[in-house]
């Protein structure tokens, strides 16, 4: 057993550890942790297989970026694992519950069958080709083959930076209260009268 | 080599709590103001622009690796890409949602 | 294998002991420098020129009480202090200090770990620094931590972007992620030892750079997060001993490795005069940081603080078009000079 199965196996098992505890948190920022523990477990997996850049860019981007805003988020909304989330009931909820369940499961047995045969697997395990991954072939082919998707990303964060400028001007409603910066973050924090 | 680095991290992440947790006293008690304050949502548009524009970083760091081989044509793309999420920024700036006043 | 292993965590240790020591003396050296150029004296008391004073100062922290107030989140509060220290250190991991050597039979590399994406790993490490301060000031249930982790979090995500940006200037002139490739092409075995820095080359991501750095370790003039006269202490206001120290460590860490990656990417890292060889080149490397760590101090004794919404605009209105400008300029002459 090499180093590097010792490796994979920690940080499998600390991805799929933190994936489950993050599903089974009442508390959203621990939720927010377990996740970001997952990543970077991932980002160690993705390492493994000497995709570099793309483990780089799992921290960066996912755990790094993403992830605090959806930490904002929870901080805005003020949630702290106490709400009532409600009753479910409902025929129709339950059925798509048990039908969602069954699925996963059936995609999981699927995917488990076709590694353990080795007839089927269809390079999931199978070691990747040199420099896989890395800079500068990601680069080589996302300036090149992959320009057009590429250039489609940026006008899809565009999308998004447009609908959260809506979404904010419409929580915001009357955005013309002249109150200077301080007053508005600071005042509300001390007679907690939310803008 | 890589794989070290990571090891390391492990080897590093245990050694630092120790301080914390071998120097347990009781806790005093000091009793301070107890509501968890709503706070302005413009630190959301922030935060989700800062996403969009890290993504723009993630971007450009492998085109600046490859930029001597792509030469002008990756330039130019990139300029076309850059453009297109600074007129986002430009946007969110013309609606107010980035300013403080 | 053996060897190596053993050479790697003899590296570690040594790296950070060095590191947390010259976090303890730059609080020192911050303290002296700044009386001096406000014409106090600075600590005095404690050994021969108040050397001692960190030492003191550690002590005290040690033996102060651990006071939690009842209002805290348990596991976030006292995961924040932790979460701000350990990407702090995380950097050093990358940072080239001397050419590779041999010390009592061993071979040393000059770099714990020669990451062929060494700059991502400190962008990535960076990224995560926010965490610390974002849980800290939301867990201590008090609304100064609260505002002070929420405006150092915003501060520090949109001063993240112009960072990684102001970077990509070096690495279209270099053409690699490596910090240690980045060392090797600035050498240079003139007299103008200088001569291939990449500071001449690119001024404007370094000044880019320096200002995103400061704001990104949140000092004067970027130190809105705790701005006392606000904020009393932001987001460590509920913290004490042990915990609070992380803190201190954690943002002088913070301040080490800035100033050791400036070293690295403008200044040349390790390369020193090709005429004083025999000085070993981590010493070299030990000047640069100090020169850079005094500038630090000297910026926070010049400059008064931001107002938090010139803070924002400068951010975003300001750095960030600069920054690419920068990169995409830098493409163009790459690109006209060939």
């Amino acid at each position: 057993m090499s180093i590097d199965t010792v490796i994979f196996f920690i940080s499998a098992v600390v991805a799929v550890f933190g994936a489950t505890m993050m599903i089974t948190q009442r508390n959203p920022v621990a939720s927010v942790l377990y996740f970001i523990v997952s990543l970077l477990a991932q980002a160690v997996c993705y390492v493994q297989l000497g995709a570099l850049f793309v483990g780089a860019m799992l921290v960066i981007v996912y755990a790094g970026a993403i992830m605090v805003l959806f930490l904002f988020v929870i901080m805005l909304l003020n949630l702290r694992g106490t709400e009532d989330l409600g009753a479910s009931t409902g025929r129709v909820s339950r059925f798509t519950k048990y039908l969602v369940s069954i699925l996963l499961i059936a995609e999981l047995v699927f995917v488990i069958k076709s590694v353990f045969i080795p007839a089927t697997t269809t390079g999931i395990m199978s070691m990747p080709a040199d420099e896989f991954g890395n800079v500068a072939p990601v680069s080589k082919l996302l300036f090149t083959r992959y320009l057009y998707p590429f250039e489609l990303t940026g006008v899809l964060l565009l999308v998004a930076i447009v609908g959260a400028v809506v979404l904010a001007k419409i929580d915001r409603g009357d955005k013309k209260r002249v109150t200077d910066e301080l007053e508005e973050s600071a005042g509300q924090a001390t007679d907690g009268t939310a803008g | 080599m890589v794989l070290f680095a990571f090891f390391f991290a492990r080897l590093i992440r245990p050694a630092n709590p120790y301080p914390a947790k071998s120097i347990n006293y009781e806790c005093a008690e000091e009793t301070i103001g107890t509501s968890w304050i709503r706070f302005n949502n413009r630190f959301y548009i922030f935060a989700l622009i800062f996403v969009i524009f890290d993504v723009e970083v993630v971007f450009l760091f492998p085109w600046a690796v490859a930029f001597n081989k792509l030469g002008l044509y990756a330039l130019v793309e990139m300029v076309i890409f850059i453009m297109i999420l600074f007129y986002g920024l430009y946007y969110a700036w013309k609606k107010g949602v980035l300013k403080w006043v | 294998m053996f060897e190596v292993i053993l050479t790697s965590s003899i590296q570690v240790v040594v790296v950070i002991v060095v590191v947390l020591t010259g976090c303890a003396w730059a609080t020192w050296l911050e303290r002296k420098v700044l009386g001096h150029m406000q014409q106090r004296i600075g600590p005095s008391y404690t050994g021969p020129y108040g050397l001692l004073q960190p030492v003191a100062d550690g002590l005290k922290l040690i033996f102060k009480e651990d006071i939690v107030p009842d209002s805290v989140e348990r596991l976030t509060y006292t995961l924040g202090p932790m979460l701000s220290f350990v990407p702090a250190l995380l950097t050093f991991a990358v940072i080239p200090y001397s050419r590779d050597f041999s010390l009592f039979g061993l071979e040393f590399k000059g770099v714990i770990s020669d990451l062929n994406i060494g700059i991502l790993w400190i962008f990535a490490v960076t990224s995560l620094g926010v965490y610390g301060l974002v849980l800290a000031g939301w867990s201590s249930g008090s609304k100064y931590s609260l505002l002070g982790g929420i405006r150092s979090s915003a501060q520090m995500i949109s001063y993240e972007v112009s960072y990684g940006l102001s970077i990509v200037g070096v690495i279209v002139i270099a053409g690699t992620l490596s910090m240690t490739e980045l060392v090797a092409k600035q050498a240079s075995d003139s007299i103008w030892f200088f001569e291939n820095w990449y500071l001449w080359r690119n001024p404007i991501g370094f000044l880019l750079y320096l200002t995103c750095a400061i704001a990104e370790t949140n000092r004067t003039p970027f130190d809105l997060p705790e701005a006392e006269s606000e904020l009393v202490a932001g987001y460590h206001t509920e913290y004490s001993s042990m915990r609070f120290a992380l803190f201190f460590i954690g943002e002088y860490a913070n301040m080490l490795a800035v100033a050791c990656v400036a070293t690295t990417l403008f200044f040349g890292g390790w390369n020193g005069p090709a005429f004083l060889s025999f000085v070993p080149p981590v010493i070299w490397f030990l000047i640069k940081v100090f020169v850079f760590m005094f500038c630090y101090v000297w910026l926070r004794a010049t400059f008064p603080r931001f107002r938090y919404d010139q803070l924002m605009r400068f951010g975003w209105l300001v750095l960030l078009p600069l920054a690419i400008l920068n990169a995409m300029v830098t493409g163009l002459v790459v690109l006209w000079l060939g």
